[in-house]
């Protein structure tokens, strides 16, 4: 049975939040931030560093304490009162170096209200599940980085939390633990978590989410379902003409332009068909011929802009 | 309420077992022989250059029949006051050049002499440096007196019949019990604080601190810490005592239980000695958690450390102004204020029978570790887990 499916309030949004301000002195890390996480979604927190995700994440799970603003997790105003049934992993990792891998993983159970017992018997299956079950008895310090994240995560989800926060969960993993994390993610919607994870890393959003949130500046500048934000832009058109001019040229939008031998422009509202008919009878001679639907990271720079995006990419770079 | 205690459970169970499973406890327990051996060691050289200046020696020029006579007389002295009470008499025979011979003696390095008296007991003359000595004078001529006095074996018989105690002597039995108590439970604390001072630091420093601070309240993380801490002196404490009645079993007939008996008895005395020993603990470890707390390294923790010590000292001062006089004004102000009360009030289960007032100041001092608690609490989450500029201490109230 789904977890989902033993909580009350089927409806209820996993997540929601309403104007949510947090300042640090002179500074607004947060303005007036407003989501709903709709319950067993994936739901992806965008933005480059600095625009306030970790510490959304910190007022939602109840950390620290908005300036002003309501929050509400698992139909608690106060989000401590939740957590139980939820799953934290920070951004910055930390565990206990002398402490054995499986201890680490019931203690961040204990903490949630798992019995300790209970707590080392699902760590052995789960580090058993990601063979890391001869560490089992290893203390934290004689694991590698990647290890230690796992044995993070695991602590994160051993108590089968229906809310699953992630900050930056894909920071400082290579590609196969990067795919094996995204899998997890995936098999604990489909047992009725709902997960909220940020990142500065659109791929990973574009591939999991159902829903994002685009913040830049403290602020959300999207929040939806990701095809909703990719609707904001229209289709690009990709065209490779044998004939170089003709009668043919004027069927082609405002705003045309030539990369190499192709042009690109966008998809007009009338859609492709009588842009072809268009073409043919101009005597284009249509060589190729491609409609691309724009991507996550088109909608984010169409959304956040183009300075925002570009710190994204440069962050992802590094 | 439930969940509340559940969180600081775990906390403290990872903390407790963390500290005493670790190699580093067995030195910990070691800790009271570092002192004991360096008192032994300072005490037995300090005693030695004490007596070699404190207690000087007078040369006696005389026949060795009159010295015989002034050591006699001395003898029945110092068996009244005591050997330290009157100066040491050494003899020498008379030299065909005195003059000489009283240079000569001045001069002796082996032994020390302070003055050299001469001239038999009917003409005595003391020569030496005692401008700033008059008391040696003063029982030289007592000395003298009674050597010329005479009788040295008439004086009257009394008998002497040894009880265990009477009240002269259980009166200040008790005021050494109470201060030596106060002086334990100070040192005790004063070495477990800066213990817990740098609680903190590891969570801190290894961001444990933030899969904590998003699981439970952070005044449960607080109140863990504290009784591991607690739990793990506890622990520690009755290794110590037991290690102690058995060393004093060893060397002392009858053992602990020859020891006088404190105002409220030894059962009631010890177990308000561990209630008191946890109170004073969870006092200073919850102000020592709040100001640790703030610290960052183990750096910045030992530089508050110096401050902190100075403050329990002050404190220690404190509750020793109450010992003899608890109901004076002084004792019953050191026994309300918080941080003094415990050290206070357990002076005065040695010194006073009534258990009321200990009743009453338990709780009083069970107030002020929640006040602190939440206090220190408040002050971690608006000061410390902010991700962004701290909000200084002297803004804290406004922030």
């Amino acid at each position: 049975m789904l977890r989902q499916a033993q909580h009350e309030g089927l409806d209820r949004l996993a997540v929601e939040a309403v104007d949510l301000v947090k300042e640090f002195g002179d500074t607004r890390a947060v303005d007036g931030v407003s989501l709903a996480v709709p319950p067993g979604s994936i739901y992806g927190l965008l933005g480059p560093n600095g625009a306030g995700k970790t510490t959304t994440l910190r007022i939602l799970i109840g950390i620290i304490d908005p300036s002003s603003g309501m929050r509400r997790v698992l139909g608690r105003e106060r989000p401590l009162e939740a957590a139980s049934e939820v799953g934290y992993l920070p951004e910055e990792r930390g565990l206990y170096p002398a402490m054995h891998a499986r201890d680490a993983i019931a203690f961040m159970g204990a903490l949630r209200g798992l019995p300790l017992h209970e707590g080392r018997r699902r760590a052995d299956q789960l580090l058993e599940e990601h063979n890391l079950g001869k560490w089992a008895r290893k203390p934290i310090r004689s694991l590698s980085k990647g290890m230690a994240q796992t044995v993070q995560l695991l602590g994160t989800i051993i108590h089968r939390p229906k809310l699953i926060v992630l900050d930056e969960p894909f920071a400082g993993l290579d590609a196969i633990n990067q795919g094996r994390l995204e899998e997890m993610i995936r098999r604990e919607t489909r047992a009725g978590a709902t997960v909220l994870f940020s990142t500065h890393v659109i791929a990973h959003a574009e591939r999991l989410c159902e829903r994002v949130a685009i913040m830049a500046k403290g602020k959300v500048a999207f929040d939806g379902r990701v095809d909703d934000a990719r609707a904001k832009l229209s289709s690009i058109v990709r065209l490779r003409t044998r004939s170089s001019d003709g009668p043919w040229r004027s069927a082609l939008p405002a705003g045309t332009r030539r990369e190499g031998d192709e042009w690109v422009f966008e998809l007009p509202a009338a859609g492709p068909e009588p842009l072809l008919r268009a073409l043919l009878d101009g005597g284009a001679g249509i060589e190729t011929l491609a409609i691309e639907r724009p991507g996550l990271h088109d909608a984010f720079v169409a959304i956040a802009g183009d300075r925002v995006a570009a710190a994204m990419d440069q962050e992802k770079v590094q | 309420m439930m969940r509340f205690l559940r969180s600081a459970f775990v906390i403290a169970r990872r903390d407790f077992t963390a500290t005493v499973l670790s190699k580093t406890f067995i030195f910990f327990l070691l800790a009271p022989l570092f002192p004991a051996a360096m008192g032994g060691l300072f005490g037995g050289i300090g005693a030695r250059v004490a007596t070699q200046a404190q207690h000087p020696v007078v040369a006696v020029i005389a026949p060795k029949a009159e010295f015989d006579r002034l050591e006699a007389a001395r003898a029945q002295i110092t068996s009244a006051l005591g050997d330290d009470a009157i100066v040491k008499l050494v003899g020498y025979s008379p030299a065909p050049d005195p003059a000489a011979q009283e240079k000569h003696l001045l001069a002796s390095q082996d032994p020390p002499i302070r003055a050299v008296l001469s001239g038999g007991l009917d003409h005595p003359r003391l020569v030496g440096a005692l401008g700033n000595d008059p008391a040696t004078a003063g029982q030289l001529k007592l000395v003298i007196g009674r050597a010329k006095a005479g009788g040295f074996d008439k004086a009257p018989d009394v008998a002497v019949t040894d009880v265990h105690v009477s009240t002269g002597s259980l009166d200040a039995d008790r005021v050494n019990t109470a201060w030596a108590s106060q002086a334990v439970l100070f040192f005790l604390t004063l070495m477990l604080s800066t213990m817990v001072m740098s609680q903190l630091i590891e969570e801190k420093s290894n961001k444990v601190i933030e899969v904590i601070a998003a699981a439970m309240p952070i005044d449960g993380m607080f109140v863990g810490k504290l009784f591991a801490m607690l739990a793990a002196s506890v622990l520690a404490l009755i290794v110590w005592l037991s290690a102690g009645a058995l060393l004093l079993q060893a060397v002392k007939h009858g053992g602990a239980a020859s020891l006088p008996s404190p105002a409220v008895g030894w059962t009631t005395f010890l177990a308000l000695a561990v209630i008191y020993f946890a109170m004073n603990y969870l006092l200073f470890g919850a102000a020592f958690l709040m100001i640790g707390a703030q610290a960052s390294t183990a750096r910045e923790v030992q530089t508050m450390s110096l401050p902190v010590t100075f403050a329990q000292m002050l404190i220690f001062a404190l509750a020793a102004t109450a010992i003899n006089a608890p109901d004076s004004a002084q004792g019953i102000a050191a026994a309300v204020f918080p941080l003094s009360s415990p050290l206070t009030m357990l002076a005065r289960a040695a010194e006073k029978p009534q258990l009321w007032p200990h009743v009453a100041a338990i709780a009083w001092q069970a107030l002020w570790v929640a006040v602190i608690l939440r206090l220190g609490a408040q002050l971690f989450r608006k000061t410390v887990l902010k991700s962004g500029p701290r909000t200084k201490w002297w803004r804290f109230g406004r922030a």
